[in-house]
């Protein structure tokens, strides 16, 4: 994936209180976010929140009945500028009579790709995902697996400016999970903007710049992602720790307690070692130690749990 | 290439990838060959027992208008098969929110897939009506005056019933979008049937109130049509007064071709329904 795209000024993706309904039905509230280029931008939230409708309003796909937006300088819903933007829908299929090379073709056509470039294309799609050996099968053979990394492959064509993964690995095994946080990071190495929603947390962790937790509509929460988790700590378990030695822990930072647990935050994770070798050095006990901060999915529990207690159910809002 | 083009491409390749061309040309030998040897077999009884060759000849036209008949059924059934699902399925499984991601306009979905389904509909009707007429002549000697004229009123009609199905299918799923479709041109039928016996009644009010509503789908206007092509003129020159007025009450004979006024609000009303496909599909959520 490389050379590196150029990165233009201003952002990928901007919105400004996008809302959509469907009759009665609120789908999204009022949606204000900014994606900048080249970045991993983690779009999360529980069932019903609004975000595959957010991203169909994003590519065009569906008209906002409120509010506006920009995706890649120009406003929603402009067709041109698809042909800068890859998309792999959630819920989704390909022909199934056709192969998965020819779906590859049937895509660079219409995105507009020199026809010269498209046996490279389809190539360089087919080996990201590792499908080369499947290239002359039909789709109606894929497993659901298979059609989610063709999906992919499609998505990636053309090196496209930014680009939606909606759920990408739902249907893959924990390998091909691994292969799609690969591809993600590649993608974000040659400078694509990639706009990831998905339910796995720990996948999101580990390859987002910034994410936007989506309720009901609306972001209740959004910033890079040691913003969004906390500032970084440790919780140490220790015993037979003098006052002497406690104090001398507060050169690192705040302590506080925590039933057995002593809690430094903020506390740089490189100091862990030595805040360890000064409790043994007062004659102190350790018996575990838990560096970092809450995880994405504490995080998401926290937000989610909020003041409201009627949550629970999948459905969108309805508007009163 | 315009992507309307390459969707009627794909539509087409479709088709034969799903080997339904291969089905239809089966389908066409086997209908062809059994009409012929029918027809074959009536004819050798009728000459071997005396019947004038006129008769002969009159008796070949009707069959080949029954002929006619029943393709114009299976054309419709086709029209309605290959026309309810072309979009409602796409959207269905996501094939459609795929495309449509790209710079793709959804009037390009709509007139592509009619492009590529008229292209299969079309090519149908004409081999198949063509066919048909030839291996009748063959047998029988009789080659109706007007065979063009007869295969192509079947292949405006097919197309009809393909950009209804089409239309239901921009909103109706793809099971009721055809059993629509197949229930509109049965109606439309035995609209003709009602209309053409109250003329023969001088009903004319009523007639021409029957007449109004089977104008909302033009097929059996059509149908008379390709009747009239290929029908013989002799039984044309032998109709006067009262007979000519029994005679139109019959779906099977047409005294006169579909007038051109009928015919141009035939090819509006294609032009105005595919433009409703696009109005309706671009104002539905996928």
């Amino acid at each position: 994936m490389t050379p590196s795209l150029s990165r233009p000024a201003g952002a990928a993706l901007e919105t400004h209180d996008l809302a959509k309904r469907y009759g009665s039905t609120v789908a999204l509230a009022g949606l204000s976010m900014t994606v900048e280029h080249g970045e991993v931008f983690g779009f999360l939230g529980p069932n019903g929140a609004g975000k595959t409708t957010a991203i169909k309003l994003l590519l065009g796909l569906a008209r906002p009945t409120g509010g506006s937006g920009t995706l890649l300088g120009a406003p929603l819903g402009d067709r041109a500028v698809r042909r800068r933007v890859g998309y792999l829908p959630e819920l989704f299929r390909y022909q199934p009579w056709l192969q998965a090379r020819e779906v590859l073709r049937l895509h660079c056509e219409l995105a507009g790709l020199a026809r010269p470039t498209w046996p490279a294309e389809v190539g360089a799609a087919l080996r990201t995902v590792g499908l080369e050996d499947r290239a002359d099968d039909r789709v109606a053979a894929f497993s659901k697996g298979m059609q989610q990394r063709l999906g992919l492959a499609v998505a990636l064509l053309g090196r496209p400016e930014i680009v939606f993964l909606d759920e990408p690995t739902s249907a893959l095994d924990p390998m091909g999970r691994v292969d799609v946080r690969n591809v993600i990071l590649e993608a974000r190495a040659a400078g694509m903007t990639v706009f990831l929603n998905s339910h796995l947390l720990t996948e999101v962790e580990k390859v987002c710049d910034r994410v936007a937790f989506v309720d009901r509509g609306r972001v209740v929460s959004a910033g890079r992602l040691e913003e969004v988790l906390g500032e970084p700590a440790v919780r140490l378990r220790v015993s037979g720790l003098d006052a002497a030695g406690e104090a001398a822990l507060g050169t690192f930072g705040p302590v506080a307690r925590d039933g057995e647990w002593l809690v430094i935050r903020p506390l740089a994770p490189e100091h862990v070692p030595d805040v360890v070798e000064t409790v043994v050095r007062h004659g102190g006990r350790v018996h575990a130690v838990d560096p970092g901060r809450a995880s994405l999915e504490d995080r998401f529990l926290a937000l989610m749990a909020g003041p409201d207690p009627s949550r629970g159910d999948d459905r969108p809002t309805t508007a009163a | 290439m315009p992507a309307f083009l390459v969707i009627a491409r794909l539509t087409i390749h479709e088709a034969r990838r799903r080997q339904l061309l291969r089905v239809l040309a089966v389908l066409t030998i086997v209908s062809v060959g059994l009409t012929a040897w029918g027809v074959d077999g009536l004819v050798r009884e009728a000459r071997s027992g005396g019947t004038e060759e006129l008769f002969i000849q009159l008796g070949s036209s009707q069959i080949l208008i029954f002929a006619a008949f029943m393709f114009s059924f299976v054309l419709a059934m086709t029209a309605a098969f290959l026309g309810a699902p072309a979009i409602a399925a796409d959207i269905e499984s996501g094939i459609a929110l795929a495309l449509l991601a790209r710079p793709v306009r959804r009037a390009d979905i709509v007139v592509g897939r009619w492009l590529g389904l008229a292209a299969v509909i079309v090519a149908y009707a004409g081999v198949s009506g063509l066919l048909e007429i030839w291996a009748v002549s063959l047998v029988t000697g009789y080659l109706p005056p007007r065979p063009w004229l007869a295969v192509g009123f079947l292949a405006f009609e097919s197309l009809i019933m393909l950009t209804l199905a089409l239309l239901l299918s921009t909103r109706l799923s793809a099971i009721a979008a055809g059993a629509v479709t197949v229930v509109a041109f049965g109606l439309t039928w035995i609209l003709g049937v009602i209309g053409g016996v109250a003329r023969a009644l001088e009903a004319d009010a009523f007639a021409q109130l029957v007449n109004l509503a089977r104008s909302a789908l033009p097929t059996d206007s059509l149908w008379r049509g390709v009747v009239y092509g290929l029908q013989p003129p002799l039984s044309v020159l032998v109709e006067t007064g009262e007979l000519r007025t029994a005679m139109a009450a019959n779906p099977f004979h047409a005294t006169s071709p579909p007038p051109l006024p009928l015919i141009l609000y035939a090819a509006g009303w294609l032009v105005v329904v595919i433009a409703a496909s696009i109005w309706l599909l671009q104002r539905r959520e996928i």
